[in-house]
């Protein structure tokens, strides 16, 4: 896992509620037995128009959004499906954050083992962020996990709750496995004391 | 006298190994379920680091997502799904873990087969890579969905890193009238609470009308919960739950059973146990529920109008509403009863059990599906299949012009072939809605299996209760 201490990047808005894991990765994806490719289906009910050539309206295929990294989300992004399919394919396209006003729970978990920061912001410093967007095609923000702050296109910082755990595996990069393996004795124990 | 205690928090505390100050709680994990979509990497993972299975005997995989349904054979499916179904059978032998493959006579749909089997049961922590593993709540077990990283953390530690999640009560009070479902039930939480409602939260259902539900129904609404964004459904266990049990493969015999009861009989919330939030509804009111856009939530009684956006006064939500709309090329206004429908499908871990295919079949005897629609009866299971057959279920499905196939998920996510085309409308028992779920650009309305058996009948959307003897 790419560590992830800041990030400065443009934002591209897709600003719908409730952007379901079916959206950002179609099931006639899931057939993969690896982790790769998965960009290629990144949203592809919504990429592409009926003839399967790529939308020119839809924000990644837009120029201006070509390297950016941050994605602007409605409420509730990624619900449904517990496919970490998702987050695979959201970082396999170069996205390393999503900024919304909340996250379903099986997504975020699944986000941050993939390097992909879920950036929960309030309602108004959402609303900033969706007028930001309204009226500037390329409005920058910028991201330091260390401080759990979100700085805005007009300078203003918020800041994002992350679990203690999760950031500390993000900023060093290291996989949450790491953390139950050392702890294989207290597991056995547990096993061994008929708990069950 | 101890603080009173939640079921929830009842199995979490019995199952937390460790939890440092700054960490999240190690949880073990009792039963871990396996299927072809969600474990192919978590295998890989283990391999690159050499890591075996540290419970295969904890561990059970089926094969259900892409798997035909026209016939038991993987030769009917394309190259990748095959693969995909191929590379379980191989790490599934590597890793000594149990498979109920295509020739196995009690393959299923995870969340159907398991509870069939007898594996799960009151108590237990039980997690797969679905998030419809909310279904075995019903049980009054702990189960929710994970993601591929955290199937391989249970295959190698069998525990899992987990926050302690907030509690909320749902009540069902008042009697359920005929034709009404427990899939309308839980369609009517969603509809209230919203698809993010439940986010953060482990929902325990309570109250008479909900005590009044076999198991079927019971796992019906548990396996809708995540629709409602909380990970976990749960219901205390009771007399239903245990005669459900009682003498099945896998459940405890004897004396273990005795033992087992006495255990279970401890489980359900002790009175004063606080949630973090109560939600109360009287069933009396409720009618069969129908959605009318691309999520869940989005769903009301089969004769009200769909809501109009501009009466919406949150803009998002006026958007979300507005892009639903034009999806499913529908107009506010006018309700869904009476809208033609292309399919009708009756299947899905939400609806495919033996009970739903009684319920569709009593409306469906010596009756013919409407010209020009296409009726797919999937049952859940091999053993569902069978037992519907002995029944003659089957036959009553097959006269009346329908296709009844062999057991998988088949058009709930369309990963087997089993899919709707551009445009198409399906009235299905399955559980999501979302954009393209059933199809490239298929719409989905989501109903009971009675609505969705009358609706065969009309060829239109129609309320059940009318066709009711
Ligand atoms: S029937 Fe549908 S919801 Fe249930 S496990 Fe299969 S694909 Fe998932």
């Amino acid at each position: 896992m790419q560590p992830f201490e800041t990030l400065e990047s443009v934002l591209i808005p897709l600003i719908h509620n409730d952007i379901d894991t079916d959206q950002i990765i179609p099931a006639r994806y899931l057939k993969v037995t690896d982790k790769s490719g998965l960009a290629d289906g990144l949203f592809s009910s919504w990429r592409y128009l009926p003839d399967g050539k790529p939308d020119p309206d839809f924000p990644l295929n837009r120029p201006e959004y070509q390297n950016a990294q941050i994605l602007l989300a409605g409420d509730n992004f990624g619900c449904g499906s517990s496919r970490e399919h998702a987050p695979w394919a959201l970082v396999g396209w170069g996205i390393r954050a999503v900024i919304s006003t909340s996250f379903a729970d099986i997504f975020r978990n699944n986000a941050l083992k993939n390097g992909l920061l879920p950036v929960t912001v309030d309602a108004r410093a959402h609303a900033v962020l969706v007028a930001v967007s309204e009226t500037e095609s390329t409005p920058t923000v910028g991201i330091d996990l260390g401080s759990q702050t979100l700085r805005l296109p007009n300078g203003d910082e918020v800041t994002f709750p992350i679990d203690q755990f999760s950031k500390m595996c993000l900023i060093k990069g290291i996989d949450q496995l790491g953390y139950l393996l050392e702890h294989k004795s207290q597991i056995a124990a547990y096993e061994k004391s008929g708990q069950l | 006298m101890p603080k009173p205690k939640t079921l929830f928090e009842k199995v979490w505390d019995s199952h937390v190994v460790l939890h440092e100050p700054n960490s999240p709680a190690i949880l073990y994990i009792d039963k871990h379920l396996i299927h072809e979509v969600t474990s192919p990497q978590a295998f890989s993972g283990l391999r690159e680091k050499g890591l075996r299975v540290r419970r295969p005997d904890r561990t059970v995989a089926t094969m259900d997502h892409s798997t035909p349904t026209i016939a038991l054979s993987l030769d009917l499916i394309d190259e990748m799904g095959k693969k995909q179904l191929q590379q379980l059978e191989t790490n599934c032998r590597e890793f000594g873990v149990p498979l109920y493959d295509m020739q196995n006579p009690q393959r299923g749909i995870v969340h159907v087969m398991v509870p069939e089997l007898g594996l799960t049961q009151p108590g237990m922590t039980i997690v797969c890579g679905d998030s419809h593993t909310s279904t075995h709540g019903a049980f009054g077990a702990l189960a929710f969905g994970i993601g591929t990283s955290e199937v391989e953390h249970v295959l190698a530690t069998q525990s899992l890193l987990q926050h302690k999640p907030k509690t909320m009560r749902v009540e069902f009070n008042g009697q359920l009238p005929n034709g009404v479902t427990a899939k309308d039930m839980i369609l009517a939480l969603i509809a209230k609470i919203g698809v993010g409602g439940g986010t953060g939260y482990v929902i325990e259902y309570t109250g008479p009308a909900l005590r009044a539900l076999n198991m079927d129904a019971r796992m019906t609404i548990c396996n809708m919960t995540i629709e409602a964004g909380a990970r976990a459904g749960m219901i205390a266990p009771d007399d239903v739950t245990f005669e459900y049990l009682a003498g099945r493969e896998f459940a405890p015999q004897g004396e273990a059973w005795d033992a087992a009861i006495a255990y279970w009989q401890t489980l359900p919330s002790d009175p004063g146990a606080a949630f973090d939030k109560t939600i109360s509804l009287d069933v009396a009111a409720f009618e069969p529920m129908i959605t009318y856009g691309t999520n869940p939530g989005m769903g009301a009684p089969i004769h009200q109008p769909i809501p109009a956006p501009q009466d919406e006064p949150d803009p998002a939500k006026r958007a979300a509403l507005q892009k639903a709309l034009r999806y499913m090329d529908l107009d506010h206004g006018e309700s869904l009863d009476g809208h033609p429908v292309d399919v009708v499908f009756i299947g899905s871990c939400t609806n495919s059990r033996l009970s739903d295919l009684r319920a569709a079949a009593a409306i469906l005897e010596d009756q013919k599906v409407a010209d020009g629609v296409h009726l797919l009866v999937v049952p859940g299971t091999e053993t569902i299949r069978r037992q519907a057959e002995a029944e003659g279920l089957d036959q009553i499905f097959k006269q009346a012009g329908g296709d009844w196939r062999y057991a998988g998920c088949s058009m709930c996510l369309a990963m087997n072939g089993d899919q709707l085309e551009p445009g198409q409308y399906a009235a299905s028992t399955s559980n999501r809605n979302f954009e393209s779920r059933q199809g490239k650009d298929g719409r989905t309305f989501l109903v009971s299996p009675l609505t969705a058996a009358a609706t065969a009948i009309s060829g239109q959307i129609t309320d059940p209760r009318t066709l009711m003897k």
